[in-house]
């Protein structure tokens, strides 16, 4: 095994990557060579690089897309065992503070080549309309500058690359068309949450989601192992791994698996050039016309803060402050409760029904935003963390709490936090291995975002109840991030523009979850790729215009080129060029600490 | 590991399951039979801490998660937890008042034997299970005397490294799948049967008697 560590050695060399639908095998990728200027470098493939990569390559433009994670072959990688999985995190040491730190790992966070789409629960919903105009239209945060009509059809896009399952009628909202696959069945949790919410008088629906109802090339339908949020083994999960990267790759992208980026560098006119990366054991350099940065929201003001330089003393595309600020977790309250029958949650996806009726509701709250709130089902470790940090419980009590678990049944939100500049993602004095500082992640609930989760604990507990669950109690916990480089129309205000362009530096880009300028009541994954198909769709657009502005070479001064790079001429099969950062000698030169 | 030797101990809730029954059918996909079986190599000893501070984590674990005393073979949750600890740096995240996972760990282990110094001039491990417990208790409300503390918080130890590290790595343990019932792998096998009340004949059949006399 050692051999084909993925986790040790990059898969994705010699031009070819991991076939993810056939064990052992391998597809063709196209590869470029580190001083090849090619027109865009990638940091990232999540749900927004590796969507933006796929959308790029097809629109024609050479594309290199990098991620700090393994090029995982599901069918071989992945392990039914909770312990094993943890590899699909992100465990790169983070320090958390603030009135309420957040727990960092598995429910926000991947590092993976598809990113946290590879562990995602796969809930596939598309924001209310009126969320992209929330100052003009319900009086709180800020506006999205992007029309919500447009975003309708690339929510379309995006499901239909999906294939998503879900119910001919969506109860909520403006029409769309017919979900691409019929809706899963209700495992015995989300029928609990169908039925009790008809007792509270609030529509439900089967959730729209990600996971295939028939088959689909080679990947089959969801045989309901229920280990989605830990990997799926089948390919039966549509991630952004087995969707838009093998369309990627056939149009001509290069995937770096193993790939860290330290820093963009920028020549004298202050556009970038392309990416240090660490792999293969040395610090490289891939020269790019345009760089995207796509990492989250912790990474990507990371990157963007580390990449400081005397031009950009304070971060790159920061001329607002606004870089790493404004992040927003989800919250992720729920209520658990046990019932007569057996209910074995810990079978299918977890979250099969739903209800957005406190999103599309705005009589009866004292609160701005909404929640949607869904069914749950997880598996052993996390549901006793669930019982340790929720209820404090350990020894005999614990175990005996822990014997209920095929009778438990539980409804948790992913609920709206309003944007708070004080919350914010920072530079850490204390550094990785690789010599990079790493993130300090600050935050403390609001007064708006305390309502908003006390009145779905009400409410939840309340629908708990009719439905029949009794010994109820309460989780606090957050899912998903996002808005540390939010998108605006006034660069005063914003870090990008509603093409995900910067501000400061034309021919860098962020295409992540970080350009939220609000999160909404639903998981941000489908917005994500929403965002990132329009992204592709607009730089195409732009370029045919000669609207792009094309990164020169990097001058000899004054740039926040590092004097001493020594690049790479030959792919990655080239000498090491050893551990030390090959910026620094030139920053510390430069006055930087 | 062959299966024959890979059997585990039964619960009470669930008296005819064995997870492990199912490790050569298609529950089990090559890797999950690969990572399980090297789990259940682990042994109850040190690879990563030195054997006092192990000590204090076997009489630690024991409290934490206190096992059946007819049990015939106990997880060896102190050898899990040593093993997490030898093959990991960091969870991903830490509070800015705690030290990194391993150092937390040591100075936590350090310290709650102090504790038991202070509180009640013995070793952690030799106390009798009621003042160990009372120990505990004390720790998870920040109540401690030993000065070892200013090293690492209390609280923050028992919450966030205490109680997560060690519940999580026992439910890593098949034994711990049949307490509860859980299906265990499903790969590529996953399940047809998906309402309440109606199990797979591959799913642990729950002694109802015991629920009810429980409730």
């Amino acid at each position: 095994m050692k051999t084909d560590d993925p986790m040790a050695v990059p898969r994705a060399v010699g031009g070819r990557a991991p076939d993810v639908f056939r064990r052992g095998a391998w597809v063709p990728m196209r590869q470029y060579a580190e001083a090849e200027e090619v027109d865009f470098v990638i940091v990232g493939t999540g749900a927004g690089g590796g969507t933006l990569a796929c959308k790029l390559a097809e629109h024609g433009f050479s594309v290199v897309a990098m991620d700090a994670g393994p090029y995982w072959r599901p069918l071989e990688d992945f392990a039914s065992d909770e312990g094993e999985q943890q590899k699909l995190y992100w465990r790169d040491e983070r320090i958390v503070d603030g009135e309420n730190p957040i727990d960092m790992g598995g429910n926000n966070s991947g590092k993976s080549v598809g990113g946290s789409t590879v562990h995602f629960a796969m809930v596939s919903l598309r924001f209310r309309p009126e969320w992209f105009k929330t100052r003009s239209q319900m009086g709180y945060a800020v506006d999205w500058p992007i029309d919500w009509r447009e975003m309708w059809r690339y929510y379309t896009e995006v499901e239909r690359a999906l294939a998503i399952s879900g119910p001919v009628t969506y109860p909520w909202g403006p029409p769309r068309p017919r979900y691409p696959r019929r809706p899963h069945p209700l495992n015995a949790a989300a029928d609990f949450l169908a039925r009790s919410a008809e007792k509270m008088g609030v529509a439900w629906s089967p959730t729209p989601i990600a996971t295939l109802s028939a088959p689909r090339g080679l990947a089959p339908p969801c045989v309901y192992r229920g280990f989605c949020v830990i990997g799926c083994s089948t390919n039966a999960k549509q991630s952004v791994l087995n969707t838009w990267l093998p369309r990627a790759l056939s149009a001509g992208a290069e995937i770096r698996d193993l790939a860290m980026a330290g820093r963009i560098e920028l020549n004298a006119r202050g556009l970038a050039t392309g990416v240090h990366y660490f792999r293969d054991g040395g610090w490289r350099f891939q020269k790019a016309r345009n760089v995207v940065v796509a990492g989250y929201a912790i990474e990507t003001p990371r990157l963007l803060l580390n990449s400081a330089c005397p031009q950009f003393p304070d971060g790159l595309a920061n001329s607002s402050g606004l870089v790493g600020k404004n992040l927003m977790p989800q919250s992720n309250h729920g209520v658990y409760g046990i019932v007569d029958e057996a209910v074995r949650w810990y079978k299918a996806p977890p979250s099969l029904s739903l209800s957005e009726h406190w999103n599309y509701t705005d009589t009866g709250k004292d609160f701005f935003g909404g929640y949607a709130y869904m069914s749950q089902g997880p598996m052993p470790t996390a549901w006793v963390g669930s019982l340790t940090s929720s209820r404090g419980l350990w020894g005999e009590k614990l175990m005996r709490e822990m014997e209920k678990y095929n009778h438990q049944v539980g409804l948790k939100i992913v609920g709206e936090i309003l944007p708070q500049e004080k919350n914010q993602v920072t530079l850490a004095d204390e550094k990785d291995t690789l010599g990079l500082p790493i993130p300090r992640i600050t935050f403390s609930y609001g007064e708006n975002d305390k309502r908003l989760y006390e009145h779905a604990i009400r409410f939840m507990s309340q629908q708990m109840e009719a439905g029949g669950a009794r010994e109820l109690f309460v989780e606090s916990d957050t899912a998903h991030l996002g808005g540390t480089a939010r998108m605006g129309d006034d660069p005063r205000t914003s870090v990008v523009n509603a093409d995900c362009r910067c501000w400061d530096i034309p021919n860098l880009w962020v295409c992540d979850g970080s350009v939220f300028p609000t999160v909404g009541g639903v998981n941000p994954s489908l917005t994500i790729q929403a965002i990132a198909c329009r992204t592709g769709d607009r730089i195409a657009q732009m370029a045919s215009r000669g609207e792009l502005t094309r990164g020169d070479r990097p001058a000899s001064t004054g740039a926040c080129s590092g004097g001493r790079v020594k690049r790479m001429t030959n792919g990655l099969h080239g000498r090491d060029q050893g551990r030390e950062q090959p910026w620094l000698g030139n920053a510390s030169a430069a006055g930087m600490v | 590991m062959s299966s024959q030797s890979a059997k585990t101990d039964t619960s009470a809730r669930y008296p005819t399951y064995d997870v492990m029954s199912k490790r050569d059918t298609p529950s089990w996909n090559d890797i999950t039979r690969a990572v399980v079986d090297r789990r259940l190599q682990i042994r109850d000893e040190p690879r990563f801490l030195d054997a006092d501070r192990f000590r204090i984590l076997q009489a630690l674990c024991n409290r934490i998660v206190p096992q059946p005393s007819g049990r015939m073979n106990k997880v060896p949750l102190a050898g899990l937890v040593d093993r997490m600890l030898e093959q990991t740096e960091s969870v991903g995240y830490r509070r800015s008042s705690m030290p990194p996972l391993r150092q937390a760990w040591r100075r936590g282990l350090d310290a709650l034997n102090d504790e038991a110094r202070v509180r009640f001039g013995a070793e952690f491990m030799d106390l009798p299970a009621g003042r160990q417990d009372t120990i505990l208790e004390m720790l998870q409300q920040g109540d401690v005397r030993s000065p070892a503390w200013a090293d690492v918080p209390a609280e923050s130890f028992f919450e966030h490294r205490v109680l997560h590290d060690v519940t999580t790595s026992y439910f890593t343990h098949p034994t711990s799948w049949n307490e509860i019932g859980f299906g265990g792998p499903a790969s590529p096998r996953g399940y047809v049967r998906l309402e309440a009340d109606r199990r797979d004949s591959w799913e642990a059949e729950e002694d109802r008697r015991a629920v009810d006399h429980e409730n």
